[in-house]
């Protein structure tokens, strides 16, 4: 970018550079009267950005909306997609949970450590503006193969980054979901979640209302940190990216303790009327939102924001995205009691405005007018593109599976070790020990299991949280992935006790501007909506991250998944690996001569292809239903969910996450295999069948576990014992617990050692 | 009177410094076989005010002794340059 | 008993001392924050884990500055108890009311797991109602628990068993594969030589509950609580 001073004129180089086609150019003057100044065009430009406006996908997201009003239980829904900077859900007693995910993926694949702490950062504070305070996080994460020195390099940082701030902020990151592929190289994925918990009548929302009212700028000072930041993201990773180190922001997690902690001691003030934190387009994003949601005006003075850096124009301070800030709007009359907090924080807290009539986002600065928008115009009334969409090519290819070629093996017990072994699949504690995930003392179920599990003290009640996506399933077929990914994480969260009760989404995919992309994007949404209304669970909000794409290609298309559940009573919560010697064991569901988008066939066969399984939604349904009855009766000791790696990884699972080493005698699965004539063994033992699970029971609860399954329909078949110190299957399998933690344990830790 | 003081802070000698250590591997994975040892400290650039450049020691090592050195596990060291006003 | 829980910018485990002391051990107790120079008579102050001024400059290095601390630290000369868990025990050690100093980590990595600790003195108020050698399963969750001091140092911590909590294996075996951080002598708690300040690195009060994994930290509230009433 040229420099700017406040005096450049407008070129239509400038307007091209900003962003702008000359369509919407023409719209924004025919919105002001006149041609915008630069401060102006540059507020336009974030405002307007892909990022913060939807604009590509925008068409596409309404059907969120749609499904959620068709749903029953409409008042759980306290926030709606959209309204706010997270969702709200009622979980009874006077409660509510607030979450969210979102995507830092561009700053992350520049500078991993930075990009992902402040991705935390920024998910925190679209928790703790609605006034909930944020109580736990999860993250969902995708690098290239591992086995290469730049992805080993980008674990390493966006890892440390998101324990460095997370860790510092005091929340516990209980969990998430990690994944390696080429399809990934050169644009990590880094999704970060954040839940908070708040009294339904204490619901803050970010609208300045009340003419007169003071505004205020609490938090960090601004300086030059990611300029453009929006716009950067809206635009595909080049060699050339790497020089734009400027736009990555540098976080303070000890700053935005202090302003956690400050923001919700103003909940017990009555003088907070509205209160947005200050992320993508900063100040600007903020004041037009505000003024927007709220139907007035808003005017700021940048004399009296607090600045690091000298010589800031108007342009620079408006769109600044410098970290930890918020704005505060507060009841007129009430300003000494905002500033007392803010002091005993040691926190900066400005009265840089009011809140006025009328409909504009006035700036002034040095007494004149630097940029007057309407607010309405800059927030909402974006422009909205019907992209193109086109089935792509490769799906014809890439869904061919003649089984015939595909060999059967004869070692199973090699395959089950080499699937183990793979980094996607292999123990993630050199991760997630890094994080505090403990603090607070209200984590239950810590990582490793299904869904990661707090209780919420004062009551009886438990969260339960899960993030998925199997992206491969997407890429071969979207519709059906998307499904999946819904699916399968509402399992995660029901195979724990829970109910699902919302869900926030991330949508990660390529440059929209390209049909097939395009048409991926719309297929992944259909396909989760269908699941959603199915399972009757409303989608809360979330976000979309295009342009993953560097001149070699797109990312798998990955329709990132947050699913939150609500267990009502802590003590009905279920473990996923085996509890007991003695138990019986039961495979609950249908299985089917599906390979196709295994992680069997993958590393096995190295084919990333055929259609990945179909999911039976009907059938999905009574598994959940039937686990829940299970659980809320009491009489599950163990619950874990088939998926990659099918039926001998779940099992294997099971064994190697038990606290004592326990083992598992299948002995027969011939009642499985005569469900289905000319059942593949590679299917029986790795396909990856959907709604399935892998349960343990008390022997004397076996019958009523049966009569159970028999009420919703669904198949139970008993397979075998826990017992032992290995997993023997059949005269398949036959694997010593100990040897198999060997390889799940030893495998990331060995992998990433060697790279220091 | 204005002064510049840059002040170095590192482990004191007998303190194992993994960091270092970490660092200095690196370096010979990356080919920089000549490097033979690191010791990984801080470093402070602090700009002060003094009647005269004793004064303006005295301060420093007063600064150093109280907070931005551990004497524990640290030792310091710094240089003081008069300022032109 | 009574008990305070100090709050420094940046603690983040105050709340669950809070908690531990109040909801789960029954005990009256309240906040204090770092800026007042008194509080009111208390039998046990607590200076809890998080990371207090962002562990900036040095871990503790600036919150044993803090106004709270000239209170605390004449709380501590009068004999009355004083408990510093993590961050806690920075502190404590930067203020000098217990001797050495904590480096980062030997992993140079952040550790967060439950790990065993071995009781090696027993004959003080904090493990009173420990035996000689107990293991209890605590957790730790910190980046800079690696304990040092010179040998002079060591060796009158061990003439005058001031050493308390060392690793340990789930047997009770010490020794460096057991020792999660790097620290001297896999040294994970010490007290002063008056033995009335536990400075320890795992964090009792998430252990003090069965249904977060383990409730061996209880014992050194018991231990208080036998003491104290």
């Amino acid at each position: 970018m040229p420099t700017l001073s406040s005096a450049t004129p407008i070129t239509p180089e400038l307007i091209a550079a900003h962003g702008i086609t000359p369509q919407e150019y023409k719209h924004i003057c025919e919105i002001l009267g006149r041609e915008p100044n630069i401060t102006e065009l540059g507020m336009f430009s974030v405002m307007w950005s892909e990022h913060c406006s939807y604009k590509n996908s925008k068409p596409i997201l309404k059907l969120f909306s749609k499904m959620n009003s068709e749903l029953p239980h409409q008042e759980h829904l306290l926030v709606k997609p959209g309204q706010e900077n997270a969702g709200i859900v009622d979980i009874g007693d006077g409660l509510a949970v607030c979450f969210k995910i979102e995507s830092h993926n561009h700053p992350s694949a520049v500078e991993p450590f930075q990009g992902a702490a402040t991705g935390v950062g920024g998910i925190l504070r679209d928790i703790f503006t609605m006034g909930a305070r944020p109580i736990l996080l999860m993250n969902s994460l995708r690098f290239g193969d591992l086995a290469q020195p730049i992805s080993q390099h980008l674990f390493r940082g966006v890892v440390a980054g998101i324990a460095h701030y997370g860790n510092c902020m005091g929340i516990p990151t209980i969990g998430g979901d990690i994944y390696f592929d080429a399809s990934y190289e050169g644009n990590p994925l880094v999704n970060a979640m954040a839940l908070g918990i708040i009294k339904k009548n204490e619901i803050v929302r970010g609208a300045a209302h009340g003419i007169g009212n003071p505004v205020y700028y609490v938090g960090a000072t601004t300086g030059r940190d990611g300029l453009g930041g929006a716009a950067f993201a809206s635009r595909e990773l080049t060699e050339e990216s790497h020089e734009d180190r400027p736009a990555v922001q540098v976080g303070d997690p000890f700053m935005e303790k202090l302003l956690m902690e400050a923001c919700l001691e103003l909940l017990h003030t009555d003088a907070l009327v509205g209160m947005q934190d200050m992320g993508a387009a900063g100040l600007t994003c903020a004041g037009c939102e505000t003024a927007s949601r709220a139907s007035t005006g808003v005017e700021i003075d940048l004399a009296k924001v607090p600045l690091r850096e000298t010589g800031m124009i108007p342009y620079e301070i408006l769109l600044s995205e410098s970290q930890e800030r918020m704005l505060v709007i507060v009841k007129k009359g009430k300003e000494k009691e905002v500033e007392r907090i803010f002091e005993k924080w040691d926190l900066h807290a400005v009265n840089i405005g009011e809140v006025t009539k009328g409909d504009k986002y006035r700036v002034l600065e040095a007494g004149k007018i630097a940029a007057e928008i309407p607010a309405k115009a800059l927030a909402d009334d974006g422009p909205i593109y019907v992209r193109e969409e086109q089935k792509p090519a490769y799906l014809k290819d890439a869904q061919k599976l003649d089984l015939g070629i595909v060999k059967e093996l004869k070692d199973f017990t090699a395959v089950l070790k080499k699937i183990l072994s793979y980094p996607s699949i292999a123990s993630k504690a050199w991760v997630w020990e890094q994080y505090d995930h403990m603090v607070r003392t209200d984590t239950v179920f810590y990582p490793g299991h299904d869904a990661a599990l707090i209780r919420v003290k004062g009551t009886q009640k438990g969260i339960a949280v899960s993030t998925d996506c199997n992206s491969l399933y997407v890429y071969l077929d979207p519709f059906e992935g998307g499904k999946i990914a819904v699916a399968e994480a509402a399992r995660n969260v029901v195979c724990s006790g829970a109910k699902p009760v919302g869900v926030t989404n991330c949508l990660n995919f390529g440059n929209p501007m390209k049909p097939e992309i395009f048409w991926q994007f719309h297929q992944a949404v259909a396909g989760m909506i269908e699941s959603c209304k199915a399972l009757e669970v409303p989608v809360t909000g979330g976000n979309v991250s295009f342009y993953n794409e560097s001149p070699q290609g797109a990312i798998y298309p990955t329709p990132t998944i947050g699913m939150v559940g609500l267990l009502q009573n802590i003590e009905k919560r279920v473990p996923s690996a085996f509890q007991n010697q003695g138990d019986v064991i039961f495979l609950a569901g249908e299985t089917f001569n599906e390979i196709g988008g295994s992680h069997y066939l993958m590393i096995e066969h190295g084919l990333k292809k055929g259609l990945p399984p179909r999911l039976d939604l009907k059938r999905e349904q009574a598994l959940q239903q039937f686990i829940l009855a299970a659980a809320d009766a009491k009489k599950l000791s163990s619950c874990h969910d088939l998926s990659e790696g099918g039926l001998a990884l779940a099992l294997a699972e099971c064994c190697l996450k038990s606290t004592d080493d326990l083992g598992a005698e299948v002995g027969d699965l011939s009642e499985v295999r005569e469900a289905l004539r000319g059942l593949r063994e590679d299917a029986l033992y790795f396909g990856e069948s959907q709604s399935r699970a892998v349960i343990s029971v008390k022997l004397q609860y076996r019958d009523d576990v049966r009569k159970l399954a028999q009420k919703q329909g669904i198949a139970l078949y008993e397979i075998g014992t826990v017992s032992g110190d290995a997993l023997l299957m059949e005269d398949r399998v036959h694997l010593p617990v100990r040897e198999m933690k060997r390889l799940f344990d030893t495998t990331i830790p060995n992998m990433m050692e060697r790279s220091l | 009177m204005k002064f510049k003081a840059r002040v170095h802070t590192s482990l004191k000698k007998s303190v194992l410094d993994p960091q270092g250590q970490t660092t200095l591997h690196a370096l010979e994975t990356m080919g920089f076989k000549e490097a033979r040892s690191i010791r990984i400290g801080k470093y402070f650039e602090l700009v002060l005010e003094a009647a005269d450049r004793k004064k303006a020691e005295e301060s420093l090592h007063a600064m150093c002794d109280k907070l931005l050195h551990n004497p524990v596990i640290e030792e310091y060291s710094f240089e003081i340059q008069e300022m032109p006003l | 008993m009574k008990a305070a829980v100090i709050v420094f910018p940046g603690s983040n485990c105050d709340t669950d001392c809070f908690h531990a002391l109040r909801d789960v051990m029954k005990v009256p107790v309240e906040f204090v924050w770092h800026k007042e120079r008194n509080f009111p008579k208390v039998d046990l102050v607590v200076i809890p884990g998080g990371f207090s001024y962002g562990d900036y400059l040095r871990t503790g290095a600036i919150a044993r500055f803090s106004p709270v601390m000239d209170a605390v630290t004449k709380h501590a000369a009068g004999g009355r108890s004083v408990v510093g868990i993590c961050n806690g025990f920075q502190i404590l050690l930067e203020a000098g009311l217990l001797p050495g100093a904590m480096l980062r980590n030997k992993t140079l990595q952040f550790i967060c797991k439950h790990t065993w600790i071995r009781t090696e003195e027993n004959l003080t108020m904090f493990t009173g109602k420990m035996e000689p050698g107990e293991v209890l399963c605590v957790p730790i969750a910190h980046g800079e628990g690696n304990y040092y001091c010179d040998d002079d140092t060591l060796k009158s911590l061990h003439d005058h068993d001031q050493v308390v909590f060392r690793y340990c294996s789930e047997t009770g075996e010490v020794g460096e594969a057991f020792n999660p951080n790097g620290s001297k002598d896999h040294i994970a708690g010490i007290v002063n030589a008056k033995k009335n300040v536990l400075g320890m690195m795992p964090h009792p009060e998430r252990a003090s509950e069965d249904l977060l994994g383990s409730s061996d930290g209880r014992k050194i509230w018991e231990s208080l609580l036998n003491v104290l009433g």
